[in-house]
């Protein structure tokens, strides 16, 4: 008995020991059946992101076929003027202006959601803090050092950082909004909201419908488990 | 009479095609042992996923685009605008996770059930050259999509040839054909990927069965079934594959498949073991990724790898960790084959691998940290002892006594009586009156009952091991 407890915390030690520390991140609630939510959300991704960020991978007409909208609707409504039903969303900006401005080209977006994570999209957006020693005035709780200016800071107020003190060393503890913006704190959430949800709609368009397949699938496959388990025993029951 | 054509047509082949023949050598005349438990489903399973994979694979390539600039964006255009490309990637990429979960299955089973012993080191062989060719196959697939992790960690294994003195860094720009991983490299990967590995894994398949069709198959009590037979020169206790088996089979490939599509449906990143998250971004041969981590069924020989702090000796104990597994039939002295009538010190030898394997390939998955790096340390020591030792330890070990014929293997249904007398143990029947004065019998969770199993279960697993 003995034996196999030691064995048994020999074999638990790693998992207790390397439990590594993640970032507090903030929880974006998703629903990709909220086609209002996700319309919203392409709504404010046209008007603050596509200016820079491109989602190269997705077209206006899935769009309005997944989210249920006229197709005139998305041009007239989502989609920047001149934009085609058939075109995907790409950016204005090119990559020889970009360097110019940013050092570096915007990354495109299209996968953003799968790579970096929902909430950690979410958090990123609500986590500009002025930072005077940066070149663009702005610094980011989950991305320090950010080349991205702080584009919604007219919606969302100027945010500064409260420190505490942990170790000797200044962390952040929390941010607080020193100038009130255009939207409520609420609003302002529910728009970070939208738009991550549209970012993780965009990361993996046919989600929705696999899941929605998958029980098909699942149940075909559990009927033949059930009369290939028949078959054998029909077989198998003469022999001993 | 169109009928008749037909067996004239049938006829016609058969007079020049053995076709009888291979059936019957292979299929309806092939006599395997009647008790076949559950781990004898994996060999099949992995045929299947093999057979997975060449279909998928196929579709694939009629999208997919070998180059640097394209490769990325092609296996988005197949997730999103190829009429069911999502589903095709999504079975072909949990397939290759599938493939290393059975294959390890399919291995641990020979260990367990001495299926390498003679005469079957030759079978062993040929299946150690599979798992050699299927991480070739999967290395190499893995640069395909040109992400940053695939991108990379092409990069930081080819670099493992430039530690080889001497002829090291010609030798790893020969593999790239570049100075970094790029197009040249990409397009030579897909080139081994979907032509050459393919034919050497087929090739070896055939080579695994005929060899195995040739000696028979082994069984969980390691005994030969040739001995006895009967009137007309079968075993007594063999079955013929055909029809016994297939359908046996059959049911293991619809439960593999209900987990298989379970995955692909509901997880396909499985929580980014399957597709990780960092190769979402597309390669940047000027971005290092902070963690660079191989694809899970790589980490266990990675963290071997990165346990030694010399790197040339780390490449070493890496190939190191794969030959000692070639040379298993002439490491293990032991007459007795199955682990049922083994001694304890094999059984207790063989869990502490199967701890370090598995927590080598957690490590792997790990930054390596100090605490990491002696626990990998450790993991490892025990991994090369487990193999380099058996010399010694098998020698020491008092077997059990075999029995002459199969012992039979207990069905799940004869099972269920046990499992529901369990239940009724661990939940005790309580009388709830409701609010509207009606009373029911609800079952409650016993503590008492449930202890009592719990120390049956580990009484249980340690006489087992002794």
């Amino acid at each position: 008995m003995n034996k196999l407890l030691t064995l048994f915390l020999i074999f638990m030690l790693p998992f207790t020991v390397l439990a590594s520390e993640g970032l507090q991140l903030q929880k974006a609630d998703i629903d990709l059946t909220n086609n209002a939510s996700l319309e919203r959300g392409a709504k404010h991704f046209v008007t603050y992101c596509l200016g820079c960020h491109s989602a190269k991978h997705i077209r206006y007409l899935r769009i309005a076929i997944d989210f249920d909208l006229k197709e005139d609707k998305v041009l007239k409504e989502i989609a920047p003027l001149g934009a085609n039903i058939y075109d995907k969303m790409t950016s204005a900006m090119n990559a020889h202006d970009a360097e110019k401005w940013f050092g570096i080209m915007p990354p495109d977006l299209s996968l953003i959601a799968r790579s970096r994570g929902e909430d950690w999209i979410y958090s990123y957006l609500k986590g500009f803090y002025t930072d005077k020693s940066k070149p663009l005035g702005v610094n980011n709780t989950v991305f320090p050092d950010v080349g991205m200016p702080n584009v919604l800071w007219q919606l969302q107020g100027e945010q500064t950082p409260i420190y505490k003190n942990v170790d000797g060393r200044e962390v952040i503890e929390k941010l607080s909004i020193k100038e009130a913006g255009q939207l409520s704190e609420k609003e302002f959430d529910v728009m970070i909201n939208d738009l991550t949800n549209f970012l993780v709609y965009v990361g993996e368009p046919v989600k929705l419908e696999r899941e929605r397949m998958g029980k098909y699938v699942l149940f075909f496959i559990f009927m033949i488990f059930i009369l290939s388990y028949l078959l054998k025993k029909e077989y198998w029951k003469d022999l001993h | 009479m169109k009928s008749n054509r037909w067996t004239d047509c049938g006829n016609w082949v058969l007079d020049r095609f053995p076709l009888t023949k291979l059936w019957n050598d292979h299929m309806a005349h092939y006599y395997a042992p009647k008790n076949f438990n559950f781990w004898y489903f994996f060999g099949s399973l992995a045929l299947l996923v093999l057979v997975n994979q060449f279909l998928t694979g196929i579709l694939l390539t009629m999208n997919y685009k070998p180059d640097a600039k394209l490769a990325f964006d092609s296996v988005e255009y197949i997730m999103r605008d190829v009429n069911w490309g999502w589903l095709v990637r999504y079975m072909h990429s949990t397939g290759a996770s599938a493939f290393f979960i059975v294959i390890y299955l399919h291995m641990f089973r020979g260990i367990m059930y001495g299926s390498f012993k003679q005469p079957r080191e030759l079978i062993w062989i040929f299946g150690m050259l599979l798992f050699v060719a299927l991480m070739a196959e999967a290395f190499m697939g893995y640069l395909l999509p040109w992400g940053q992790m695939s991108y990379w960690g092409a990069q930081v294994i080819i670099s493992l040839f430039s530690a080889i003195p001497i002829i090291g860094d010609e030798l790893s720009l020969w593999v790239r054909g570049d100075y970094v991983v790029s197009d040249a490299t990409l397009n030579r990967f897909f080139a081994f990927h979907v032509i050459s590995v393919p034919l050497v894994l087929v090739l070896l398949v055939l080579l695994h069965i005929i060899a195995l069709h040739e000696v028979g198959s082994n069984n969980p009590d390691g005994i030969n079934i040739k001995e006895f037979k009967d009137p007309w020169g079968h075993p007594v206790d063999g079955v013929p594959f055909h029809p016994y088996y297939t359908v046996k089979d059959l049911v293991g490939v619809a439960v593999f498949l209900f987990f298989f599509a379970t995955v692909i449906f509901y997880m396909p990143e499985m929580g980014g073991y399957f597709l990780e998250h960092a190769n979402f971004i597309p390669a940047d041969p000027l971005k290092t990724p902070e963690h660079i981590a191989p694809v899970w069924y790589f980490t266990p020989f990675y963290a071997i790898l990165r346990a030694v702090p010399d790197k040339f000796a780390g490449v070493i104990a890496m190939g190191g960790a794969i030959v000692v597994l070639f040379l298993l039939p002439w490491l293990d002295r032991s007459e007795v084959r199955s682990i049922r009538y083994r001694g304890g010190i094999y059984k207790k030898a063989l869990l502490l691998f199967v701890i370090s394997f598995v927590s080598l390939g957690y490590l792997g998955t790990q930054p390596a940290t100090p605490t990491a790096t002696t626990f990998a340390r450790i993991f490892t020591a025990i991994y090369f002892g487990f193999f380099l030792l058996m010399p010694i330890y098998s020698r020491w070990e008092k077997f059990k006594k075999v029995p002459s014929r199969l012992t039979p293997v207990i069905s799940l249904e004869d099972r269920i009586p046990a499992l529901i007398e369990t239940f009724e143990e661990v939940t005790v029947k309580t009388p709830v009156t409701k609010e509207d004065g009606t009373t029911v019998v609800r079952r409650k969770p016993n503590f008492n009952g449930m202890a009592n199993v719990v120390v049956r279960l580990a009484k249980k697993l340690k006489e087992s091991l002794d």
